[in-house]
């Protein structure tokens, strides 16, 4: 999975990110932002799911169906490449 | 890399083009960034129409001057520039209206000869921006542009109807989007009236418009450049807020595009990065956009480098802009005397201080 885009990204606390190299702008919850975070970081579903679940009570299907939706919104606005 | 101070020039400087509102010209914007680079000479307002907004603005400038239009051709021209000058000598003058910067250009050598400095493109670079020619020029040099017909008979949009939705537009001003060949003949006929023959009908390019505004040095290389976004666009089409975007792609496609042209002093470059991933070129603007504040508050006072190098001086590059800068118009009442608009209109002219 490619993620350098996400690099780029401007994300403040309130949930706002900015994509400089686009111009568009987003909102995200709390949670969006924190896994954007670590997936600008480089790391992996199983990492995510291991600091996810370190914040929130959530189980591993539950989080995996929600992660790859998440995955598949942040392809179709051209931040990741699957 | 340093703005320019212009604290310490004591010069007259004159700025056309000073209306705002819906249709905002980049007069009072340009001013504004000269102001900020801490200017404290003289600003002379050259207008056309005694209900340029600008003119009753207090502060802006100090005197204000009624132009012939430009149709009135170059004779007229001089003839006021000299009264003008006479009255109140000018050091710099910077046109922004894209109908009259053709005249600004052609008579350099006898506004020299009166003392008043442009930093403008030659004619034959100018007329190559021209958007009757875009679309043979650039092509060729690796540069795209929309697949683009000039046509002169309505009847020819039957000939292009298979490609719609299209952008018709006028050879100086207006561009629509026409769904279907009869929206196209509505606006063909709109758009003759008032800007004649021919109309530029050009394929349109599904993606995102980026706008750039530069100031080329004339050898190919740029003083300075600030892409934006549109964030909002009006009815009529215009931005009227924006945000400063970092692409280094886009970047390099404007570079091109200037050291293709070898411009000198200010233009915009609208450019569409299609859904294709190429950058095309749709349209060069001889002059700043009224949205130039933005280069000044992202970091570039691109018109105060422009004031410096119309006076032969050197200009460093201007720093890199802040990505993520925006800005958002603004409209407000000016309450004033109608005296102000009775000598204006009565004097063709106004020393306000």
């Amino acid at each position: 999975m490619e993620t350098s885009k996400l690099q780029n990204l401007a994300m403040n606390d309130n949930g706002f990110v900015f994509d400089p190299n686009s111009g568009y702008s987003y909102t995200s919850n709390e949670t969006g932002i924190f896994i954007m975070k670590l997936l600008a970081q480089g790391k992996d579903k199983v990492q995510i799911l291991e600091a996810i679940q370190n914040e929130y009570e959530i189980s591993e299907d539950h989080f995996s169906s929600d992660f790859d939706h998440y995955l598949l919104m942040l392809e179709a606005l051209d931040l990741v490449e699957l | 890399m340093a703005n320019p101070d212009l604290s310490k020039l004591a010069i007259t400087i004159a700025v056309t083009g000073l209306k705002t509102g819906d249709n905002p010209q980049p007069g009072v914007p340009v001013i504004r960034s000269i102001r900020a680079a801490g200017f404290g000479g003289k600003i002379i307002g050259l207008v056309y129409d005694s209900l340029e907004s600008g003119i009753y603005l207090d502060g802006l400038v100090d005197e204000v001057y009624q132009m012939p239009y430009p149709s009135a051709g170059a004779e007229a021209f001089l003839a006021r520039m000299e009264y003008i000058n006479g009255k109140c000598p000018i050091d710099v003058v910077i046109p922004t209206l894209d109908a009259e910067v053709i005249l600004y250009i052609r008579l350099q050598d006898e506004l020299e000869r009166l003392g008043i400095h442009t930093f403008l493109p030659t004619e034959s670079c100018f007329l190559l921006r021209d958007k009757t020619k875009l679309g043979t020029f650039f092509p060729p040099k690796g540069v795209s542009v929309p697949e683009t017909s000039l046509i002169s008979d309505a009847s020819q949009i039957l000939s292009v109807k298979d490609q719609f939705p299209m952008m018709i537009k006028g050879k100086y001003y207006e561009a629509y989007k026409a769904n279907s060949p009869e929206e196209a003949f509505k606006y063909f006929y709109e758009i003759q009236e008032r800007w004649g023959l021919p109309i530029i009908l050009q394929k349109l390019v599904p993606g995102d418009e980026y706008n750039i505004v530069i100031v080329g040095d004339g050898e190919g290389g740029m003083l300075g450049m600030v892409p934006q976004k549109k964030l909002v666009i009006t009815d009529k089409g215009k931005g009227f807020g924006g945000v400063v975007v970092k692409n280094p792609e886009l970047d390099d496609f404007a570079a091109k595009v200037i050291s293709i042209l070898k411009w000198r002093g200010p233009c915009e470059l609208e450019v569409m990065r299609g859904f294709d991933g190429v950058y095309y070129l749709i349209e060069i603007n001889p002059r700043f956009p009224a949205w130039v504040r933005l280069a000044e508050g992202s970091g570039q006072n691109q018109p105060a480098a422009v004031v410096l190098k119309a006076l032969g001086m050197d200009v460093d590059p201007l720093p890199q802009c802040k990505s993520g800068t925006l800005f958002i118009r603004h409209a407000e009442d000016i309450i004033t005397d109608i005296s102000v608009m009775g000598e204006i209109s009565a004097k063709s002219e106004l020393i306000r201080r």
